[in-house]
C-alpha cells in the first residue's frame, strides 16, 4: 500500500511540474545562432542581421566569448558536438584542426555553385576559407578581414618643438614610421616616464595568441621563419641570427613601453592609447573603432592617425587577422546557414556591412573610395592587404601558437636568452609535426 | 488534488514511516533490499561520475588520444608518461608548483593560527570581525584575481604601487617581473585562503578545555609554557586536517594563475602543473598526455596526503 501512495505522490509531483512547466511555443519562428569573440565587428554583424531577419523572418543571434577564452569555449562545445552555434566565426588558424576534425562542414560544392568567388579578395579566400592551402576545398567563407596596425598620436607628431627636437636628435623629420628602426627612434624619443608618457604600446601578452601575433611581423621583416610549408622543416627557419635579432629588437621595445607592457593584449594597449600613455599603439585594425570614438578616447579621438606595421631589414609582412564564416556539423540549421552565408556575400550587404564598420572580404567594396574613406584608418587597412601573413593553419595549430606563447614570453621576461627560445621552439615544434606523422613519408 | 494531498499528510502523521522491527516488507522486500534500493542511485552516479572518468582517464593516458580529432584512441603503452617525465619544462611546471605550495601554505599557516590566537578572546566586535575576516574565502578565486590584478598592476596606476610610490624609486612589476610574480600569486591565494586555516585552528583553540589553563595558572606556568604544552597539542589535529587540505588544494593551484597573472606569465614564472594541464587538455586537446600528466598529479597529490594523515595519526596518539 505504501509504495502505491509513494507512487501516487511522485506521479503528482511529476504532473505539477509538467502544468507548471513553460509551453514550448509550436509557432516560435526560425533562428540561427552565430558565435564570435566579443568586439565591435560583432555588434556590427548583429546590427546588420536585422536586415536578414527582416527579409526572412529567420531570428540572428551573434553570441560573444571574450577573447581569451573564446578558442577554449568554442572547441568545448565541438569535442561535446554541441548544436550551441550554427555559424562559427573562427580564427584562420582553426581551419586545419575543424576540417580535419570534422567540425565544419565541407562547403566546396556549395560555394562553387552559390558564391561569386571572383568577387571575393583573392587572399583572404586563402587564409580564412581554404584547406590545405592551394586545394580548392573551402571550409568558410571570409567574414572580417584584418590586419594589425598602428595608430599614432598627430598632435604629438606634429608638434613643431617635437618635431625640431626629433630632427636634431635623430637627423631625420618626425613622421609615421617606414622602418622597424624608424618605430624605435620615435618610440625612444617620446619616452618620457616623468610625464607618464611612453613611446609604444604592442602586444606582449601570453594570454591566447598575443605574442605571438605581435611579434612574428617584426621576426618575418627581419628575414625569420616559421619554418618550410613544404616539408614542415623548423630548424634552421625559425631560429636564424634572422629572427634573434627580431626578437632581442622586440625585446628592446620594451624599454620604452609603459611597465606594464608585459601583460599587453588587444585590450590594455588600447586602454594605452586611449589613455594619453602612448604615442604610437599596435593593435589590429578591427579594434580601432574606440580610438575614434569621443566616449572612449576622451583625449585623442581627433586627434590620432594610422600607419601600417612598418618594414624591416628584409622585408615587409605585417599578421594577418580576421575570421572566416563556417557552418558548425553539430548545427540542426544547416540550411539556415547556408541561406545567411549567401545573404552575407552579396554585394549591397558587403557594403552595408563595410558602412557599418566590418571590413569586408569583397574586392570591389574593398577597393572603393567609399570604403577608404569610411573610417580615418581604413585607407591603411588596405595599405596592409599586401603584406599579410598568416600563423601555421594545420590541426596542430594550437600546440604550436602555445609553444610559441610560453617561449617567447619568456625571452622577453629574460628568463631565456631569444636564441635559447627560439631553440626550443624549433625543438618542440619539430617533435609536434613528427608526432603528427608530418616526416612519415 | 487537494483531497489527495489532506489524505496523504494525514496519513504520514498516523502511521510511522518504517516499520522499526521487521524483515519483510508488505511486498516483499527483505532489508537488505531495502538497503540496496536507497544506496544503488547514489552508487551509479558516483560509479558514473567519478569511478568511470577515473578508469577512463586512466586508459587514455596509455593512448594517442586528441579529443578534437576523430581518430580513435591509438594504445602507445607508457609513452605518454615517459615523455612527461623526461621533459624538463614539465619538471620546472612542478618545481614551480611546490615552490607555490611551499610559500603560500606556510604563509597561511602562520598568518591563519595567529589570527584565531588573537581571536580566541573576548573583545567588543568580536563576530563581526570574524566575519569580515572570513569573507574573502567565500569569494570566488576568478573575482579575486582580476581584482587583485588593478591592486598589483605593474604601473602607478596599480593600488598598491600608487601607495608604495613615494617609497620607491621605480614601480614593482608585481605580474610583469619573473622575480616577483610568483610572489604575488603567494600574497593574493594567502590573502584568500588563510582565513580558512583561522577558521580550522579557531574551531581547535575554542574547544581547549579552559580549566587546562586555569590548572597552568595555578602553578605559575608562563605564556610559551601553556602555548607550547596544552594549545599545540590539543590544536595539532586539526591544524594538520587544515594543512591537508591547503596543500592538496595549493597543488591544483589554477584560477588566480590564470586570472592575475594571465596564464602563468611572465615567461613560465608562475605556470603551475594545473595551468599546464589545463593548456595541454582543453587549448592542445592533447588528451592521452593530458590525462598522463593528471595521473602524475594525483600520484603525487595521494603521497603528499599519506605523509599528512600518517602524521596526523601519530599526534592524535601522543594527544
Amino acid at each position: 500500500m505504501k509504495s502505491v501512495r509513494i507512487s501516487l505522490v511522485l506521479a503528482l509531483i511529476l504532473a505539477l511540474a509538467f502544468v507548471s512547466a513553460p509551453k514550448a511555443d509550436n509557432h516560435q519562428s526560425q533562428s540561427l545562432t552565430i558565435v564570435w569573440a566579443e568586439w565591435d565587428p560583432a555588434n556590427y554583424l548583429q546590427e546588420l542581421s536585422k536586415d536578414f531577419t527582416a527579409e526572412t523572418g529567420i531570428a540572428v543571434d551573434v553570441i560573444q566569448i571574450p577573447w581569451p577564452n573564446f578558442q577554449d569555449k568554442v572547441f568545448t562545445a565541438f569535442v561535446g558536438k554541441s548544436d550551441l552555434y550554427d555559424i562559427v566565426i573562427g580564427d584562420s588558424q582553426w581551419l586545419g584542426r575543424n576540417s580535419q576534425g570534422k567540425n565544419y562542414i565541407n562547403l566546396t560544392d556549395w560555394i562553387n555553385e552559390n558564391i561569386d568567388v571572383a568577387s571575393i579578395y583573392g587572399p583572404a579566400m586563402t587564409a580564412f576559407a581554404e584547406y590545405p592551402k592551394g586545394s580548392g576545398t573551402y571550409w568558410a567563407l571570409p567574414a572580417e578581414v584584418d590586419a594589425a596596425g598602428y595608430v599614432y598620436r598627430k598632435d604629438l607628431f606634429e608638434d613643431p618643438n617635437e618635431m625640431k627636437a626629433f630632427q636634431a636628435k635623430y637627423g631625420y623629420a618626425l613622421a609615421p614610421p617606414k622602418t622597424y628602426d624608424q618605430l624605435r627612434d620615435i618610440a625612444e624619443f617620446f619616452t618620457r616616464p616623468d610625464q607618464d608618457l611612453y613611446g609604444i604600446a604592442t602586444w606582449y601578452s601570453k594570454e591566447y595568441d598575443g605574442i605571438t601575433m605581435g611579434f612574428q611581423q617584426v621576426m618575418w621583416s627581419f628575414g625569420g621563419a616559421y619554418g618550410d610549408p613544404e616539408n614542415y622543416k623548423v630548424d634552421g627557419y625559425i631560429n636564424t641570427e634572422d629572427a634573434a635579432k627580431a626578437l632581442e629588437f622586440y625585446t628592446d621595445l620594451l624599454k620604452f613601453s609603459p611597465p606594464d607592457a608585459p601583460n599587453y593584449y588587444w585590450a590594455e594597449t588600447l586602454n594605452a592609447y586611449n589613455s594619453g600613455k602612448v604615442a604610437m599603439a599596435m593593435n589590429y585594425f578591427a579594434f580601432f573603432p574606440a580610438v575614434i570614438n569621443p566616449e572612449v578616447n576622451k583625449i585623442s579621438h581627433d586627434k590620432s592617425g594610422f600607419f601600417i606595421a612598418p618594414a624591416g631589414p628584409k622585408g615587409h609582412y605585417i599578421s594577418i587577422g580576421g575570421q572566416g564564416m563556417s557552418i558548425s556539423s553539430y548545427s540542426k540549421n544547416k540550411d539556415l546557414a547556408k541561406q545567411y552565408m549567401k545573404w552575407f556575400m552579396q554585394k549591397p550587404v558587403q557594403e552595408k556591412w563595410a558602412m557599418l564598420g566590418g571590413f569586408t572580404p569583397h574586392k570591389e567594396v574593398l577597393q572603393s573610395d567609399t570604403f577608404k574613406t569610411a573610417t580615418p584608418f581604413n585607407e591603411a587597412f588596405a595599405a596592409s592587404f599586401p603584406y599579410l601573413r598568416d600563423f601555421w593553419a594545420v590541426p596542430e595549430y594550437a600546440e604550436l601558437l602555445e609553444t610559441c606563447q610560453t617561449n617567447w614570453s619568456q625571452a622577453i621576461s629574460g628568463i631565456k636568452s631569444a636564441k635559447e627560445a627560439l631553440n626550443a621552439i624549433a625543438r618542440k615544434h619539430e617533435e609536434i609535426f613528427e608526432d603528427a606523422g608530418y616526416y612519415d613519408e | 488534488m487537494a483531497s489527495l494531498l489532506a489524505a496523504f499528510i494525514n496519513n504520514m502523521q498516523t502511521t510511522p514511516p518504517f516499520p522499526r522491527v521487521k524483515t519483510q516488507t508488505s511486498r516483499g522486500m527483505s532489508d537488505y533490499q531495502l538497503k540496496m534500493a536507497f544506496i544503488m542511485p547514489t552508487m551509479i552516479l558516483l560509479i558514473l561520475m567519478n569511478i568511470f572518468p577515473l578508469l577512463w582517464s586512466l586508459y587514455l593516458s596509455f593512448h594517442r588520444y586528441k579529443a578534437s580529432m576523430p581518430t580513435p584512441p591509438k594504445f602507445i603503452g607508457v609513452r605518454n608518461y615517459s615523455r612527461l617525465l623526461a621533459d624538463p619544462e614539465i619538471w620546472g611546471y612542478f618545481q614551480t608548483t611546490a615552490y607555490f605550495v611551499l610559500l603560500a601554505v606556510a604563509a597561511q599557516f602562520f598568518i591563519g593560527f595567529g589570527l584565531a590566537l588573537l581571536l580566541n578572546r573576548d573583545f567588543r566586535y568580536k563576530g563581526f570581525v570574524t566575519t569580515m575576516l572570513l569573507l574573502p574565502m567565500m569569494l570566488s578565486p576568478v573575482v579575486v584575481g582580476l581584482f587583485w590584478r588593478f591592486i598589483l598592476s605593474s604601473d602607478n596606476a596599480g593600488l598598491l604601487n600608487y601607495f608604495l610610490s613615494p617609497f620607491l624609486k621605480s614601480p614593482i612589476g608585481w605580474t610583469t617581473n619573473p622575480k616577483v610574480a610568483m610572489l604575488a600569486v603567494v600574497i593574493v591565494d594567502t590573502w584568500m585562503w588563510s582565513p580558512f586555516m583561522m577558521l580550522i585552528a579557531l574551531a581547535g583553540l575554542s574547544a581547549v578545555p579552559k580549566s587546562l589553563y586555569e590548572a597552568a595558572d595555578v602553578d605559575r606556568a608562563s605564556a610559551w609554557f601553556k602555548f607550547r604544552w596544552i594549545t599545540l597539542p590539543l590544536v595539532s589535529p586539526l591544524l594538520l586536517i587544515a594543512l591537508l587540505f591547503r596543500t592538496m588544494d595549493a597543488f591544483k593551484m589554477f584560477d588566480i594563475v590564470y586570472v592575475l597573472t594571465r596564464e602563468g606569465g611572465p615567461g613560465t614564472a608562475t605556470e603551475t602543473v594545473s595551468m599546464n594541464l589545463y593548456k595541454l587538455a582543453f587549448r592542445n586537446y592533447n588528451t592521452g598526455k593530458a590525462c598522463a600528466m593528471a595521473y602524475i598529479l594525483l600520484i603525487i597529490i595521494v603521497a603528499l596526503s599519506n605523509i599528512y594523515v600518517k602524521y596526523l595519526n601519530r599526534v592524535k596518539g601522543e594527544a
